[in-house]
């Protein structure tokens, strides 16, 4: 179109030469983005190859232009050319804007960051795709894993949920390409379905303060980015392939990414894992192997004025559960705990039994941009998840190799946020979501654990940042969401008057069988979050983070409905339907100090959380399958404080030592207890050698020490032996000892050809085969946690 | 396009999208297929007489209702008896037979039975498996002198076969039921 407007113009302006031809054109060229005026611009006129450039107030002219329509030609070192088409009648004036904030699209970056900050007053920490690919067949959990102030909560090797600052499942948001994950990431034992050989930077921020993502954030936000598409017409791509000594395993990974200058792009990726049982130093994992299949496809066009994307992905894991820990009540608990190696350990194989989980999940949405000159950028996002999660236990019967749990969950969220510049200082982000959710828990034979359910949720927000000048930079914002559950579910009679539903919640009743109350609870939550913070540059090398974050999240269904037999934790979980919404203050202070040889940040925080909902044990229910401990959900007042501390130091030419120490403390104030599951101080001091002259060779040793967890509640029971009449304890809640691990990584790059790079690295974790177990991992009970484990890993950059 | 008729289009379009409807199903009540709720032995005297039945009955499971356990009469020393476990899901209706599948599954599964505290008597395997290793459905029970104490009944899941006892036979505990007994 633009051509044929040309040719036609350039026509136009050759019949038109007679013409009196002393008109001058002026005017101003200036930046699309805040309007600031562009300096050495230059302008050149098509046909008569005339160039002026813009003085110091962006000012140009042109002379001896005729009455006619000109085609002109306007750059700027930092921009990308652009050409208009002027009407010249008389001494005409015109203002020309360019776009000057490349480094917004592309990969050229010039005083800024590729990746946009998730809030400014927040110190954030983040991964790189090198670094990310280092962690070769690792999932998300093991590379955040590396993080200061982040440690897992496991069950077993490969579930791995994400804890920051000793928070996890329904208290951290996980974004994936502006998707928040809908995973069913309440359970404990369910890891983020997320590929992360898809993620082109990983950012963390430990707070709440990313109030465009959820107010409901109390621990903290992941957000997984693609990697950015530069415009320019390339092919480009990569594959890793890592093999694995432990687990017998390997993974292929591959992408391929097509662009223009025009901003159209396409995108493919995918991932293939696959693992047999893993092993600890002295035994096999039985049954702990784990199959991925992922794939995702992108197409966008990404310009500055507007574009648009549409991606698609698709995850899919079977992971194989350790045998021995599938138990059936107290006594087989003490029978496992009191054996030094687990109860069942059979040959290696790929084979994944019951117990495993079988997750699928895919996550679709479609994008919009558009910027206006003097009002700034308004997106639209309309995105949908499916999750289907199904979870095998050891059956009996006709039921054998089915499935025990099977829950889909679908979500469909539209997002429409708007950025706009408010004056030269003050920039406003501000944006509504509306959320639909829907449950549905397939009949398997087996009481359902998550109820059927339909979820509504609104949300609302505006952030103000203001750079008040050159030192110091505030922010403030806040959101309110409210959330609506439309719930079916079946409570067993004995239960529902136990808690005194039946006299609570007469109206929630629809019928009555004879042993079960089908009920339909309605509920509504409304929560508001706020954040308020400043960052202050002290001097060319240090800054100062200060943050106050509120944030309130409204009871996940778990809490609320649990009601039976949680096999995979061989205990009977029951949830709380009067819960209300916890609701957290977090004050976080960050102090960072970098040069070029040294650098160190301290982060200090303490987060008070009223009602904040945990699960303990109470009591111990016996059954006809012998004796369970009921582990029943309380809302109390909790305490967290910790520190965080990071520093770097250059000791010789290309030699580097990082050290990284965590601590956190837990307290149930109400009861005056320490809080379970909260992480070990933990430590890592690495010495990393790094020659990019010598073929980026790199060469990194890490030591990870983590202390022993001497504040835990007790939760130990007893249980009554009726063959000696005795009673003898079950010992659940002692933490293991600390241990240390020694990590070995190294990588080199070897030129192919002139475009493409080969990267040979090999990593070996625990390097000394330590038997260990770790107080956060669920199977600590029955096992020994990873031995030695040699990784090769091989990509190809072309 | 002014930016307040682009929000415009958009919201539209998304109650266009979000419009559609939504299904009000109540769901279908789970039976909990694999439950057990109800152990039931019967003890024969070999030389004829009155049966004497034990029974551990709990019909909501691992809900907090107490199970109701019954023994019928004390046992008479020096008397052998026949034993057999019936096992069942009465949560069901019909009641569902569960040892019909310990049946079929029996090389999956075995009975143990342990005496404690000072009851005296002795036990020993009346039936096997398709392996010929002991199942333990069936059984025989001598009384010894007089006594009293608990008799537990155990089921196992997936037991190492064959074992010496509850010790070695590794496996997941599907019933683990005691009984207060006396030998008179």
């Amino acid at each position: 179109m633009r051509h044929y407007t040309f040719l036609i113009l350039l026509f136009c302006s050759i019949s038109a030469i007679s013409q009196d031809c002393n008109n001058t054109l002026s005017g101003r060229v200036t930046d699309f983005h805040d309007g600031s005026l562009m300096v050495d611009a230059t302008l050149i006129i098509a046909g008569t190859e005339q160039a002026v450039q813009t003085d110091s107030n962006g000012k140009f002219i042109i002379g001896n232009l005729c009455n006619d329509t000109y085609q002109i030609q306007v750059s700027h070192p930092y921009c990308l050319t652009k050409g208009f088409s002027v009407k010249v009648f008389g001494n005409t004036t015109k203002n020309f804007i360019l776009e000057h904030h490349l480094e917004e699209l592309n990969q050229i970056i010039i005083d800024g960051k590729a990746y946009n900050d998730k809030s400014k007053t927040i110190l954030q920490s983040s991964i790189s795709k090198e670094a990310l690919e280092r962690f070769g067949s690792g999932s998300l959990g093991d590379a955040l894993n590396s993080l200061s102030g982040v440690s897992s909560l496991n069950t077993g090797n490969t579930v791995i949920k994400p804890l920051i600052h000793g928070l996890h499942s329904s208290r951290v948001l996980i974004i994936n390409n502006g998707v928040r994950m809908e995973d069913q990431e309440w359970g404990a034992e369910h890891a983020p379905n997320l590929d992360i050989h898809s993620v082109g930077n990983l950012t963390l921020v430990k707070g709440a303060g990313a109030l465009q993502y959820g107010g409901n954030a109390v621990g903290g936000v992941i957000v997984a980015e693609a990697a950015k598409v530069p415009i320019k017409d390339s092919l480009y791509g990569s594959t890793l392939q890592t093999l694995s000594s432990n687990g017998r395993g390997a993974l292929l990974t591959t992408e391929l990414t097509k662009s223009y200058l025009n901003g159209w792009y396409a995108k493919i990726q995918g991932t293939m894992k696959r693992f047999g049982d893993f092993k600890a130093p002295d035994y096999i994992l039985s049954n702990t192997g784990v199959f991925e299949r992922n794939f995702a496809v992108d197409i966008g066009l990404n310009q500055f004025e507007q574009g648009f994307e549409g991606y698609y992905s698709f995850y899919k894991n079977e992971i194989g559960i350790l045998r021995a820990s599938h138990l059936g009540g107290a006594r087989d608990q003490i029978r496992a705990i009191n054996s030094p190696k687990p109860l069942i350990i059979n040959d290696f194989s790929y084979q994944i039994n019951e117990p495993k989980q079988d997750v699928t999940h895919h996550l679709a949405h479609v994008k919009g941009y558009k910027r206006w000159s003097g009002f700034g950028k308004l997106s639209l996002q309309y995105d949908f998840q499916r999750n289907n999660r199904l979870e095998f236990d050891i059956r009996r019967g006709d039921d054998k190799g089915d499935a025990s749990l099977d829950l889909e969950l679908d979500t469909h969220t539209i997002l429409l946020d708007v950025d706009t510049h408010l004056t030269e200082q003050i920039d406003l982000k501000t944006g509504i979501m509306a959320r639909y959710q829907s449950n549905f828990a397939a009949n398997t034979g087996v009481r359902r654990l998550i109820p059927d359910y339909d979820k509504y949720d609104l949300g609302i927000y505006t952030i103000a940042e203001y750079q008040l000048n050159d030192q110091w930079f505030l922010e403030v914002g806040g959101r309110f969401d409210r959330t609506q559950m439309d719930v079916y579910k079946f409570y067993r009679t004995s239960f529902w008057e136990s808690r005194n539903y039946d006299q609570l919640f007469p109206e929630m009743v629809v019928e009555e069988t004879n042993n079960q109350v089908l009920t339909n609870p309605q509920l509504k939550f409304n929560n508001f979050s706020a954040t308020l913070g400043a960052t202050v540059i002290l001097n060319d090398e240090s800054k100062l983070f200060v943050n106050y974050s509120l944030a309130s999240r409204a009871p996940n269904p778990s809490e609320l409905f649990s009601e039976g037999l949680h096999h995979s934790a061989s205990r009977i979980e029951l949830g709380d339907l009067r819960f209300h919404s916890e609701v957290g203050q977090k004050i976080s202070l960050a102090f960072q100090k970098k040069n070029a040889v040294f650098g160190y940040s301290i982060n200090p925080y303490i987060h008070s959380i009223s009602d904040f909902i945990l699960i303990e044990p109470t009591k111990v229910e016996q059954t006809i399958r012998g004796y369970f401990q009921v582990w029943e959900y309380r809302q109390t007042h909790a305490q967290l404080l910790g520190v965080d501390l990071e520093a770097s130091y250059v000791f010789a030419t290309n030699f580097q030592y990082n050290h990284q120490f965590s601590l956190v403390k837990g307290y149930d104030k109400t009861q005056n207890k320490p809080l379970i599951s909260m992480p070990p101080v933990s430590t890592k001091n690495e010495i990393v050698y790094q020659n990019t002259a010598f073929n980026n060779i790199r060469l990194a040793l890490e030591s990870e020490y983590n202390f022993r967890q001497n504040e835990y509640p007790n939760t130990n029971f007893e249980v009554y032996i009726p063959e000696t009449e005795t009673y003898e304890t079950v010992d659940v809640s002692t933490p293991p000892n600390a241990y240390h691990l020694l990590n070995f990584n190294s990588s080199i790059d070897l030129k192919v050809t002139h475009k493409s790079t080969l990267t040979i690295g090999l990593t070996v974790t625990n390097l000394l085969n330590t038997s260990y177990r770790n107080y956060l991992n669920r199977l600590r009970y029955y096992a020994d946690d990873l031995g030695r484990n040699f990784l090769i890993n091989l990509k190809i950059n072309y | 396009m002014k930016p307040i008729k682009f929000i415009s289009t958009l919201l539209f379009a998304f109650l266009l999208v979000t419009a559609c409807s939504k299904d009000n199903d109540t769901p279908e009540q789970a039976h909990e297929e694999e439950l057990i709720t109800t152990l039931k032995v019967t003890l024969t005297p070999s030389g004829g007489g009155a049966p004497i039945s034990l029974e551990y009955r709990d019909l909501d499971g691992d809900g907090n209702e107490p199970a109701v356990i019954t023994v019928s009469g004390n046992l008479a020393s020096g008397v052998t008896y026949n034993g057999e476990i019936v096992v069942s899901n009465d949560a069901e209706n019909p009641a569902e037979d569960i040892t019909k599948e310990v049946k079929e599954e029996n090389l999956e599964h075995q009975f143990f039975y342990t005496p404690g505290g000072d009851l005296d008597v002795t036990t020993s395997y009346s039936d096997s498996d398709d392996d010929g290793n002991d199942l333990g459905i069936e059984f025989t029970l001598t009384a010894g002198a007089a006594s009293s104490g608990t008799l537990t009944f155990t089921l196992r899941h997936e037991p190492t076969k064959p074992n010496t006892g509850l010790s070695d036979a590794g496996g997941e505990t599907d019933i683990a039921a005691s009984f207060n007994l006396t030998v008179e």
